[in-house]
């Protein structure tokens, strides 16, 4: 919500519409008139009237350099062209199962400008020749979905989905499926699965979902932002969408900041933009604490200490330079009140929540991490943990049908490789090198809700 | 093919192999608990991880598809750390109390653990705890054992058919369990207890009664369906204790039918009859041998003497050995008696004479999984016939086109291509109907048999169309064939069937063949248990009752077309000799000697299987009691009657007898009949249809008491479509007596069944409570009880 400078008016100009402070009365700004207003659809009649090729498409979003907004950072163009060509029946998936701990950006995308996802889908099935697609929208925003439904009627209505969409003779029809809120589910093959009613659990690869995908057919799966990016890039052209960011991470992406800074929320700012600049957007540091670490991607992604964030660039590169993943770009902005064995603890007790219990790595190996971080943290921690953690995590990264075994371990591999001691510290003298009392300073929880107590 | 280069080795694989698949040509063993060469692959147990030049991280062996030129090492140091991080994750909630788990010894978990695991657990937490589910009578489970490999998962689905049970929940609160409230009931079920890699599912029957390595493992063959899987009985102090599949790709694969498994509890059974005895004024005695052999005898020689052999009958069980089905022959055609059969459900012989060699499957059980058009005319296919059912739902999956004309609609969980179900006496003019169909497709004209029944242009409600569907995809197909299930060999227009299957087979230059019914249902017309010249067949030797009866391993109120008839022929008979491992009440009110023989576990023997194939076993223990192989009981009897050829020293002089030595398969097969009328009779008012019901075939399975508790033992019920209970204003649970003419009579609960034609009441057979409704096919009377 918080968008200081909307760059992409077709992804974020609606979001302002109720002003700096957000309503829900004012909260219209998604509706396909507004969106048509801020130049929506724009994009999809130009590809389809000046009739271009779905290889020319492709090459334009090639030329953008948008890397895929889910996590892996995958160049999107690339994954288009994977697609068999000859396949009579294809689909193409947006992953809307936003789960990682931290991420909200796809969440307000879908509140604020479902029409940008339609549209992107839309040209995306024109570009790789899909018949069918579904959006998978994760079981905790059921308003959303709804929502969803309701633009996908709109778009229906007018003449954007359906048959000879147009009036140039291409066929495009988009549904919405509501998911039940399985972190797994988010792993694109384990989403397929889910759609076709399944247990929500990974498929091995090869093959990729380009060749067996849904139903066992050719199937493009990209994240919400993805495609909601794609109407701007034929508006600016790939060659602009290209220069807004810095070579190889192209375009502008959305942060979705949380943690101890003054003002959480969304921001949209282009690809290389300092963290420091972002850490001001997103209002500073709460109580003008000192800045602690920063999880600059998503649960997932390693912890980065204050001094080596503090010089890194939002992008692709510079944060993988760093030792870390810019993942979904949800930064988690921790202070000096925060225990850091107890955010590890937190993390862990996700991933073995989450694990679908398929493979054995991480069907028992995440079970087990917690269980040691969790002791650790109690006070109970042996010596020897340390190690243990580390040679555990090196039997399940890897290991795996999928990368959830590698994400329960790369935190755990963060934060042992960046605050080693204060997990000696916290084994060695049974208690936290921040003292309770300060980590309650820290916490929202506290302050707020348990008043002085 | 594929070159690759394996622990330094170089390789050549076909195109499409797997990493394991490769190992295993090459001999090597990657360690695995997920991966089974006939189920899909899962990847989930992670233990055969290998290494592969140039990938970042070791692949499991199971999924990773073999390219040119790869390298694979499977016992690198990178490898090895792999799987024993796997094996330490496995072990970490898994119960290592080995000594107390009924899988010790025989556990994959277990004997890997001593290759990979450590020898103390780094893992100090609480272990889970999983609860155990019912899966039914047959399969134990103790699911804190439970692995999640999933393969008993995918069996259920894959090649039972219907998946009976799944794993819910997620990350280590994972478990295996059935449908909430439901218990596994598919006929295959207990191969998920050889699948488990760990003691999660157990044998119910056989849990915590041995030790694997205390069991002798003998071979033998399943003496229940024609199909003969082989079989590894196991044996403690003579006792047979279990029984596993023995792996025969070209018969039962690694499967086992639940029937081929648990019916050696039936060996053990307190029916077992272990002391010759003879009835001496209405009362029952225990005798020695040479006592009851010549009050047997005796009896013979003065039916023969008073009244002529003829008056003899000879009624053989199809599940008897070769041996026995042709010393059984010899002797009563000794006597000068051509009264023998083994074909005990049949009802229509009018083919006897007029056929070419012995009906047999037409081809080999392998080739079915070839076919890739098929036509299955009446058969209880998936409990007559589970592992060929197997074969054939494996065989749709790879687009065989299969269709069933059938008188039930029972799910066969498999995908038909087009199914008809009409009233027992409308079969055969539904098969006519698909061989008209199939001529005209063809252009071809119709047999001239065939010509003058068809030319009223009758037609079977609706089913013009079925049989055009069906005829148009048998003519699309390469490779066809039509198999005759028990139901239509049991029928009273067997014959025309036959002559129909075949005319079909021609115009379709395809085979066609019979699923045969029992262990030796080929072998008793290899070993001539059928009559000669002017001898009786079964049907005959009950509708004409005998003075004397020798009943071989045969219980003919259960086992006959006819159970009343058989029972009544029994009864007025002055003389039955019982050659049988069991005593049933039955027997102890007709018979006047019992003779106790040694079912198949306790003889040697031969079963020619519905493929002709011969498949000699010994014995895998000895005797109860004073029982003996039926062989020598019969061998000893021949001599005591003075009949010559007798002298046998071994069964295996008697096989050799019989085949001419050990030939692999039998000869002289051939469905072809010449000079059979078809007959297309008229519709009944209420047809009777009669199925066998899996675990009451036969008397072995019969006593089984596990098999018995099993869903597919449930007590036989009037089954009805909701027209025919508006008919009869009879309602689901209601009683009824439901009469066949003057005769016989059965009281029995109602039961919705849409699968039931209209006009037609399923009453299955071979069970107490409907034997003495007697035949098979009839029409029916129904009042309320």
């Amino acid at each position: 919500m918080a968008l200081l400078e909307a760059i992409n008016p077709l992804l974020s100009a609606g979001w302002q519409k109720g002003g700096h402070e957000w309503r829900l009365e004012n909260d219209n700004g998604w509706r396909l008139k507004d969106y048509e207003a801020r130049g929506g659809y724009q994009s999809l009649k130009k590809i389809l009237e000046t009739k271009m090729s779905s290889d020319e498409v492709i090459a334009e979003v090639k030329k953008s350099v948008l890397r895929g907004r889910g996590g892996a950072g995958f160049p999107t163009g690339l994954k288009w062209s994977f697609m068999p060509k000859a396949a009579p029946e294809k689909y193409i998936v947006c992953n809307t199962d936003e789960g990682e701990p931290g991420t909200f950006k796809d969440r307000d995308i879908q509140r604020f400008d479902p029409h940008a996802i339609i549209e992107g889908m839309i040209i995306a099935a024109y570009a790789v020749g899909a018949g069918r697609g579904y959006n998978y929208i994760h079981g905790e925003i059921y308003e959303l979905y709804q929502r969803f439904e309701d633009a996908l009627d709109e778009a229906r209505a007018a003449g954007f989905l359906g048959q000879n969409i147009l009036g140039a003779g291409f066929n495009f029809e988009l549904f919405a499926h509501q998911g039940w809120g399985a972190y797994i589910c988010g792993e694109e093959s384990a989403l397929l699965e889910s759609i076709e009613g399944k247990k929500g659990q990974p498929r091995f690869k090869p093959p990729f979902p380009a060749n067996v995908g849904l139903y066992g057919k050719p199937t493009t799966i990209n994240n919400t932002e993805s495609f909601a990016s794609i109407p701007f890039i034929f508006r600016i052209g790939g060659e602009g969408f290209l220069n807004l960011g810095k070579p190889n991470n192209g375009g502008t992406k959305l942060y979705s900041v949380s943690g101890h800074v003054n003002r959480p929320g969304n921001y949209e700012v282009p690809m290389g933009t300092p963290f420091a600049k972002l850490l001001e957007m997103a209002g500073g540091m709460r109580g003008g604490r000192k800045l602690k670490a920063v999880i600059p991607g998503g649960s997932s992604a390693p912890v980065l200490p204050a001094d080596i964030m503090m010089d890194c660039t939002m992008d692709y590169d510079s944060i993988a330079k760093a030792g870390s993943m810019l993942g979904s770009g949800a930064v988690i902005v921790m202070d000096e009140t925060t225990c850091v064995v107890k955010a590890l603890e937190r993390l862990s007790y996700f991933y073995y929540e989450e694990s679908c219990g398929q493979c054995t790595p991480c069907r028992e190996g995440t079970g087990w991490l917690y269980k040691i971080i969790h002791r650790i943290e109690h006070g109970q921690g042996r010596p020897e943990d340390l190690d243990l953690l580390l040679t555990l995590g090196g039997n399940i990264a890897g290991r795996t049908i999928c990368a959830l075994g590698d994400a329960a371990v790369l935190p755990i591999q963060g934060f042992l490789r960046h605050f080693r001691s204060e997990f000696e510290y916290h084994i060695e003298n049974k208690k936290c090198l921040v003292p309770p009392d300060v980590q309650r300073a820290g916490s929202t929880f506290f302050t707020r809700n348990m008043g002085q107590a | 093919m594929l070159e690759l280069e394996l622990d330094g080795k170089a390789l050549q694989v076909p195109d499409g192999s797997t990493v394991i698949e490769a190992a295993h040509q090459a001999g090597v063993y990657i360690p695995h608990f997920c991966y089974h060469k006939k189920l899909s692959i899962a990847a989930n147990c992670r233990m055969c991880l290998v290494e592969v030049e140039k990938a970042p991280k070791p692949l499991p062996a199971c999924a990773t598809p073999v390219t040119n030129g790869m390298k694979v090492f499977t016992h690198s140091d990178l490898a090895v750390k792999a799987q024993k991080g796997v094996m330490e994750f496995l072990l970490i909630n898994h119960p290592l109390d080995c000594p107390i788990c009924d899988q010790g010894g025989e556990c994959q978990l277990q004997d890997l653990a001593v290759g990979y695991g450590d020898g103390a657990s780094r893992y100090q937490e609480d272990k889970r705890v999983v609860s155990n589910k019912d899966l039914g009578p047959l399969v134990s489970t103790d699911l804190t054992r439970c692995i999640n490999c999933t393969r008993c998962v995918r069996f259920t689905q894959e090649i039972a058919g219907l998946m009976e049970l799944g794993q819910a929940f997620r990350g280590d609160r994972a478990e295996i369990m059935p449908f909430v409230e439901k218990t596994v009931d598919s006929e295959l079920s207990g191969n998920i207890i050889d699948l488990c890699p760990v003691g999660a599912l157990t044998s119910k029957p056989f849990r915590f009664s041995a030790r694997t390595w205390e069991l002798a493992r003998r071979k033998s063959v399943s003496p229940h369906d024609g199909l003969g899987s082989n079989l590894i009985v196991q044996v403690k102090h003579d006792r047979v204790m279990r029984v596993l599949p023995l792996e025969n790709e070209q018969v039962n694969e690694c499967w086992l039918s639940d029937k081929d498994r648990f019916s050696y509890e039936a060996l053990n059974s307190a029916e077992r009859l272990t002391r010759p005895m003879v009835k001496q004024d209405g009362k029952w005695q225990d005798v020695d041998w040479n006592v009851a052999l010549d009050y047997a005898a005796h009896a013979l020689r003065d039916v023969t003497k008073n009244h002529g052999a003829t008056a003899i009958g000879a009624l053989l069980s199809p599940h008897a050995t070769l041996e026995e089905l042709a010393l059984a022959g010899k002797l009563m055609r000794g006597l000068g008696s051509e009264n023998i059969d083994c074909r005990l459900r049949q009802s229509d012989f009018t083919a006897d004479g007029k056929r070419r060699g012995a009906p047999w499957l037409g081809m080999n059980v392998a080739e079915i999984g070839e076919l890739d058009r098929v036509l299955v005319v009446g058969s209880f296919l998936r409990k007559d016939h589970p592992l060929i059912a197997q074969r054939l739902r494996q065989a749709a999956k790879k687009g065989t086109q299969i269709s069933v004309i059938h008188s039930a609609d029972d799910d066969l969980l498999i995908k038909l291509f087009a199914k008809g179900v009409v009233a027992p006496s409308q079969l055969p003019l539904l098969l006519a109907e698909v061989v008209k169909a199939v001529a005209e497709a063809k252009g071809a004209a119709i047999d001239a048999s065939l010509q003058i029944v068809m030319r009223s242009g009758i037609q079977t409600d609706g089913a013009g169309a079925t049989a055009k569907q069906i005829a148009a995809s048998l003519v699309s197909g390469g490779n066809a064939a039509i198999l005759l299930g028990n139901f239509a060999q049991q029928h009273p227009q067997a014959a025309t069937l036959n002559a129909l299957a075949q005319q079909l087979a021609e115009l379709l230059g395809c085979k066609f063949g019979y699923l045969g019914e029992a262990a030796n249902s080929v072998g008793g017309y290899v070993a001539s248990a059928v009559p000669g010249g002017e001898g009786l067949n079964a049907a005959a030797m009950l509708a004409d009752p005998r003075k004397a009866y020798l009943l071989l391993g045969a219980e003919p109120e259960l086992d006959c077309a006819d159970g009343a008839a058989a029972l009544a022929a029994m009864r007025q008979a002055s003389s039955v000799i019982v050659l049988s491992p069991f005593k049933s009440m039955a027997a102890l009110d007709y018979a006047d000697v019992l003779l106790p023989v040694s079912p198949f576990s306790e003889t040697s023997g031969t079963f020619v299987n519905t493929e002709g194939r011969v498949q000699s076993f010994y014995a895998v223990a000895k005797p109860q009691g004073e029982a003996r192989p039926a062989w020598k009981v019969l061998r000893v009897l021949g001599n005591l009657l003075e009949i010559d050829g007798f002298g046998y020293d071994s069964s295996e002089q008697v096989r050799d007898d019989v085949l001419g030595g050990k030939p692999d398969f039998a000869s002289g097969l051939d469905n072809g009949v010449d000079g059979v009328a078809i007959e297309l009779p008229a519709a009944g008012a209420m047809e009777r249809i009669a199925d066998v019901p899996i675990h009451f075939a036969d008397a072995l399975v019969r006593r089984a008491p596990s098999l018995q508790a099993t869903a597919d033992a449930v007590a036989p019920a009037a089954r009805m479509n909701a027209a025919t209970l508006a008919k009869l204003a009879v309602a689901t649970g209601d009683k009824v007596a439901v009469k066949v003419g003057a005769g016989g009579t059965a009281t029995l609960a109602v039961q919705l069944d849409s699968g039931v034609p209209d006009g037609c009441i399923r009453i299955a057979a071979a069970h107490a409570t409907t034997a003495g409704l007697g035949p098979m096919f009839a029409n029916l009377t129904v009042e309320r009880a």
